[in-house]
């Protein structure tokens, strides 16, 4: 019965028998010392690294000097950084809810067992995750595009040019269709997971009381799964902050609207192979994951602290 | 979120009373829905488009590609045509760059399931001196954007000599804090601290106990976890960008943008029907996989999401 013993919240303490001390117990390296290794190597190191490059400018007389903070200064101060940052946070308050909203609406409807061939709408949904974002570029790039695109296919039947997806006004929501696109089903995985470990008990108690439809969803479901909903919903921050890739892939095509600061993650990679600006792309870097680390936790906090009202 | 554990822990046991209770309540056996299903088709739809229109015109030559509607087939059908120039084009590049993404994927992806799997165990299971620490580190590391590291980690890797070689994109590939957040999460609520106890008092060590018992316990944590590493390195494309420039050692995302880049700018020289059955090819297996596997992630993702 040493199972008693055992708090909920500590499962991981082996249950000491004897009374005194215990030694220090060492085992536990013998299965985390790969992971800290290679973990200090691509993580711990070159972000040391890149804190210590923010510090010095490659001058053309002088080299390599020592500057203190003024690449930061620098940086705050940047209207290209910036430009890049306001079209990211835009992107975050539009897409973001979007997407997980109906990610939050798919989750539900196959959570009500009220679909006929729940399981092929699960897998059929979460397919696009497993397509690489690269194809996934492409093939929706193709799609907009006006050569053989169903957008030129489209505008033709209509006779006018109504869907112009590489349009300056229009490339931030191709953009965001494409982002939304790859990554509904796998939020939807993450909310149906945590309404499938809703307590039985709840939809019980809920059925004496006759809560019906949306009731048991703002009741029960909602306020069952508020954890999931936090976790999704800084993945989503930190994934519209480091956005890249879809407007990266998208540039050939809309190379007058993308340029190489789009987006602050674009700026860095284009400060560093287009421009060798080593120190201030490591900067650049700094300041957006400063950012990004600051808004995370500012929402977990606030989830949290909702939880436990 | 104490409250809340708890409640979680007994997954078994809920999962049968929920079946029994789905026979009486009608709020967890409703009558199907026709209409639900109809409106909720949507998702199919949009979800299913751009891979219908992958596969109509992975059939059409490029004048077809050019000339007719999106969603109809052409006036020939050039599959078998287009996938053996696809294999065929620059000496068989593409199943260089193939062979590529299997050893990425392989070493990186295997990799870092081994090494979250033993360190998110050790860390649930174990208390040693500087855990707190560890645990506190490695889920902070969780929110830092890995885009943020990747320029630095060029640049150290090129002083390394790693760059344009094989090991430019293993070694950051092995390294999963979510995944070993994940098995963190799910060895605390599969692995019952008795039954180490129990083998430890046999005589067994460390090591042979977590091989011989725990491993068979974490199953659905590690397959969900390789799952997601599988995606990640198959579908990586930040990574190779920056520390591969020889188009021997590019993976398939890499080489078929490249194809893509061909179609702009001067001379250019448009392979749109490679390009097409190249991201036709390249999604087949993954989604292959992803559906093989999909029994196993159900359960595994289910303990990571709950407990933040």
């Amino acid at each position: 019965m040493t199972t008693l013993a055992r708090a909920p919240e500590l499962p991981t303490v082996p249950p000491r028998t004897t009374l005194t001390k215990p030694r220090r117990d060492w085992n536990g390296w013998k299965f985390v010392w790969p992971f800290a290794l290679v973990f200090v190597l691509t993580f711990i190191t070159p972000l040391a690294y890149a804190l210590w490059l923010s510090l010095f400018q490659n001058k053309m007389v002088g080299g390599n000097q020592f500057v203190g903070l003024d690449n930061y200064v620098f940086a705050l101060q940047d209207p290209q950084f910036w430009e890049g940052f306001g079209r990211v946070l835009l992107f975050l308050v539009v897409q973001v809810p979007i997407m997980l909203g109906l990610a939050l609406l798919a989750a539900l409807a196959i959570d009500s067992a009220r679909l006929y061939a729940t399981g092929f709408y699960r897998i059929v949904i979460f397919l696009p995750y497993a397509v690489p974002a690269v194809v996934a570029v492409l093939m929706w790039g193709f799609m907009y595009g006006d050569n053989f695109g169903l957008a030129a296919g489209i505008n033709e039947w209509l006779g006018s040019e109504v869907i112009r997806p590489f349009a300056p006004s229009w490339v931030l929501i191709s953009i965001g269709n494409i982002v939304t696109w790859q990554f509904v089903g796998y939020n939807m995985v993450i909310f149906y997971s945590a309404l499938k470990t809703i307590p039985t008990d709840l939809y019980e108690a809920a059925e004496i009381d006759g809560a019906r439809g949306w009731q048991v969803i703002r009741a029960i479901k909602l306020p069952g799964i508020r954890g999931a909903i936090v976790v999704a919903t800084i993945f989503s921050i930190i994934g519209s902050f480091q956005l890249f890739n879809e407007p990266s892939v998208l540039q050939p095509l809309a190379s007058n609207v993308i340029t190489g600061s789009f987006t602050p993650n674009m700026y860095a990679y284009s400060l560093s192979f287009a421009g060798q600006q080593y120190n201030y792309s490591a900067t650049v870097a700094i300041v957006m994951g400063v950012i990004t680390a600051v808004i995370a936790y500012v929402v977990q906090l606030r989830g949290s602290r909702k939880e436990v009202r | 979120m104490t409250t809340k554990h708890r409640t979680i822990n007994p997954r078994a046991r809920r999962a049968g009373s929920r079946s029994r209770a789905r026979r009486r309540n009608p709020l967890l056996a409703p009558r199907k829905s026709l209409a639900l299903t109809i409106v909720t088709a949507t998702f199919l739809v949009y979800a299913l488009l751009p891979i219908a229109w992958l596969l109509i015109n992975a059939t059409k030559t490029q004048p077809d590609l050019l000339s007719t509607f999106g969603l109809s087939f052409g006036s020939s059908f050039a599959l078998g045509d287009n996938i053996a120039a696809t294999l065929a084009y620059d000496d068989g590049i593409f199943l260089r760059w193939l062979g590529n993404t299997l050893l990425y994927v392989l070493a990186g992806a295997g990799g870092a399931t081994l090494l979250a799997t033993l360190g998110g165990y050790g860390l649930a299971k174990y208390r040693f001196p500087g855990r707190g620490a560890y645990f506190a580190v490695v889920l902070g590391a969780i929110a830092v954007p890995g885009t943020a590291l990747a320029v630095p980690t060029f640049l150290l890797f090129s002083q390394l000599g790693l760059t344009n070689t094989p090991w430019a994109i293993i070694i950051p590939s092995l390294v999963s804090p979510f995944g070993l957040y994940l098995i963190w999460a799910y060895t605390v609520e599969s692995v019952p601290t008795e039954v180490l106890e129990a083998a430890r008092l046999d005589g067994a060590g460390e090591l042979r106990t977590f091989f011989s018992i725990s491993i068979r316990l974490l199953t659905p944590g590690i397959v969900t976890v390789a799952l997601f590493a599988i995606v990640a390195t198959w579908n990586n494309y930040f990574l190779p960008l920056i520390m591969l420039s020889d188009p021997q050692w590019y993976p398939l995302t890499i080489g078929l943008n490249q194809w893509n880049a061909q179609a702009q700018g001067v001379g250019a020289e448009p392979i749109f029907n490679l390009v097409i059955t190249g991201s036709l090819l390249t999604i087949v297996p993954i989604v292959a996989i992803f559906l093989f596997m999909q029994r196993f992630w159900q359960s595994g993702l289910g303990a990571g999401s709950v407990k933040q």
